[in-house]
């Protein structure tokens, strides 16, 4: 090629700059092994060994709220990878959580077999409504497997089309936002249907069996809590290694500056699309492991409320650092479950309160403001 | 970690240079055809915007290899032309060929951008958030596909040429700066630096030396002074100076069209040229 610089002759004048960093520091590393010694050992042996009188037991109450926890942290994180690093802000990412839960409670109604209410094949809602047959998309869902593939495949491809039309028109900023909230909120309004054949306001509930294990034992719950611990550290290593990659280098380029990126010979569509798709798989796989944790789905979790909520855990931990939405979606959620059990009617006002104090006082988010203390003691030690 | 993507050769140069406009992200800027000898024409190139003439069939043909400047008083449509050339604006009527075979009015941005034509805004645009370092290697002529970004590692050759680069521009002791700490004429030639990394056929530069100082702007023409005649390019200025110091052939826009070429002595003894341009 022709060098323009090379007819410069040039001596390396500085010492070669070191390659991409790695994937984790080395106290990130050893925070990833503690996290994992909690979810694999101590949290199973607190709810399973550890008789129940004991302060350090662990109740299956207690067991179901850390794993719905930490499936919200996983949406945090997905969502976190859009909106951090590529500044796509989704108000609609509850929408690909709830239909990764819809798919494995379809997957848990014909577990229910025979037990239900009515005693028939079909499951209740469905007696109740007085169909005689499955209708066609209900088909395959007696398996395991077609449950998880569906839970990651649905989202990922309703992702995928939207983002399609949306990136490649350009749209962005704030008109984005409000088209995925009013595309969740259109999909709340068609699941809320009976006729949709989603089971209509009720949605999925009264679940009895996963794989065959009862689905209500401390062990079934224990096993789902383990595996959603696995999920929440798989996703947050696979976004980490996202965002650490050339490819995160390019996509947080166009988030600062897409014409640049443009002009530089990068189509953006490509890059936007694998996020933002990606981002939606993460949020199916957390609604597939909630739901038979929580035994629920119905076509509340499509409300945009929800959305916004995880927008607000991402905003409260720290945008763009992929722990923040952890750490954020745990003080909210735990305050959450604090508050609604003690004076449940100020709940909703204190967490305006909340995002407006983390708003004025911590723009950067709890993590984010943590980061730049650091940066700021290493600058200023000698 | 060796061998990598940023050194992703384009060497079946023996292909045929048909259907380049078609299949944008393949064009490449050594399959250019300029047998001859234009890299560039714009032909009745017309641009309105609600109804004002930016680019009034406009034509112009740049040579390869040559350093062209441009000038115009504020409206003459010279940012409206750079935007038609790199994609950004569709032009309402008029073609634009790079080589005799590419018509870059049916390809986008970023194909534009790979087929060869690199582009530095007026006002100086930079990853911000990116170090100096690293966006000197996204700029880095590489395999732009994102699967290839999702595992490319920055090899030693490309790590010798960002070197290099840093050098050029004078950036080495801001290396591992975020480039929006950095000076406006920092920026500037930050940009100036990833156009070069790209390793562009034809280089647009939309006023380059704005808030440089003096002594930057001396080693932007000089640095310029050693890029002519490898690479094409434009440069729109309204710093007559630079124009002087580097100019062998000098465009007027005015109104959208062109109204006079050559020298700059030549278009500065241009009647029309002093009424509208140089002014009375």
């Amino acid at each position: 090629m022709n060098a323009p610089a090379a007819v410069i002759e040039v001596t390396p004048a500085v010492a070669l700059a070191p390659d991409r960093a790695p994937l984790l520091s080395p106290f990130g590393w050893a925070a990833v092994a503690v996290a994992l010694t909690v979810i694999v050992v101590v949290v199973p042996v607190m709810a399973l060994v550890v008789p129940p009188g004991s302060p350090f037991a662990l109740s299956a109450y207690g067991l179901t709220l850390v794993g719905k926890i930490l499936c919200y942290a996983l949406c945090a994180v997905a969502l976190d990878l859009v909106w951090g690093y590529c500044g796509i802000l989704s108000l609609g990412h509850g929408l690909f959580f709830a239909l990764g839960g819809y798919a494995m409670g379809m997957y848990l109604m014909r577990q229910i077999g025979r037990d239900g209410v009515y005693q028939s094949d079909l499951p209740d809602f469905m007696v109740f409504l007085d169909w005689k047959a499955l209708p066609w998309f209900w088909q395959g869902s007696d398996s395991f497997l077609w449950a998880v593939g569906m839970a990651l495949l649905v989202p990922g491809l309703l992702a995928f089309v939207f983002g399609w039309f949306a990136f490649r028109s350009r749209v962005k900023g704030v008109y984005l936002s409000i088209i995925t909230q009013a595309l969740t909120y259109a999909a709340m309004l068609l699941f809320f249907r009976n006729d949709t054949g989603f089971g209509g306001n009720n949605g999925f509930t009264d679940f009895k069996r996963i794989l065959g294990f009862p689905i209500a034992a401390i062990e079934t719950r224990v096993v789902l809590f383990v595996l959603t611990g696995l999920a929440l550290v798989g996703g947050f290593l696979a976004c980490r290694a996202i965002v650490q990659s050339k490819l995160g280098r390019v996509v947080t380029a166009v988030r600062d500056a897409e014409s640049r990126v443009m002009f530089l010979g990068y189509d953006p569509l490509p890059y936007k699309l694998f996020v933002w798709t990606f981002s939606a798989v993460l949020c199916g796989l957390a609604g597939a492991l909630y739901v038979p944790q929580v035994g629920i789905i119905n076509p509340s979790e499509m409300a945009p409320s929800n959305s916004i909520e995880m927008v607000i855990w991402v905003a409260i931990g720290g945008r763009g650092t992929l722990v923040g939405p952890i750490v954020g979606a745990a003080i909210v959620n735990g305050a959450k479950s604090v508050f609604t059990a003690a004076f449940a009617e100020y709940w909703l006002f204190f967490l305006g309160a909340l995002f407006v104090a983390v708003t004025l006082f911590l723009p950067k988010g709890v993590v984010g403001t943590l980061i730049a203390w650091r940066g700021k003691a290493r600058e200023s030690a000698p | 970690m060796t061998q990598t993507a940023v050194s992703v050769s384009h060497d079946d140069r023996g292909g045929s240079p048909g259907g380049l406009a078609s299949f944008g992200h393949v064009a490449d800027a050594a399959r250019v055809d300029v047998t001859h000898g234009v890299i560039l024409y714009l032909e009745d190139v017309t641009v309105s915007f609600d109804g004002f003439r930016a680019l009034n069939a406009l034509s112009l043909a740049i040579d390869d290899g040559e350093l062209r400047c441009v000038i115009g008083p504020n409206g003459a449509g010279k940012t409206t032309m750079m935007d038609v050339i790199t994609g950004k604006t569709r032009p309402d009527a008029g073609r634009v060929f790079y080589g005799q075979s590419i018509d870059l009015t049916r390809m986008n941005e970023s194909a534009i951008a790979q087929a060869g034509i690199g582009r530095k805004f007026q006002k100086p645009t930079v990853f911000e958030q990116h170090s100096v370092w690293d966006n000197l290697d996204l700029a880095l002529k590489a395999d732009r596909r994102w699967f290839r970004a999702l595992s490319a590692r920055t090899g030693h050759e490309a790590r010798r040429r960002i070197e290099e680069l840093l050098a050029t521009i004078r950036l080495e002791d801001a290396t591992r700066r975020p480039a929006g700490l950095l000076a406006h004429g920092q920026k500037q030639r930050l940009e100036i630096g990833m156009l070069l990394a790209q390793d562009p056929r034809l280089l647009l530069l939309d006023e380059p030396v704005a808030g440089m100082t003096d002594e930057e702007t001396e080693r932007l023409a000089e640095l310029l002074e050693t890029l002519r005649g490898r690479h094409s390019i434009v440069v729109v200025e309204h710093d007559m100076e630079f124009v002087a110091r580097i100019a062998r052939r000098v465009t007027v826009l005015h109104e959208g069209r062109v109204l006079a070429e050559g020298t700059l002595d030549e278009v500065k003894a241009n009647s029309d040229v002093v009424d509208v341009y140089l002014g009375r």
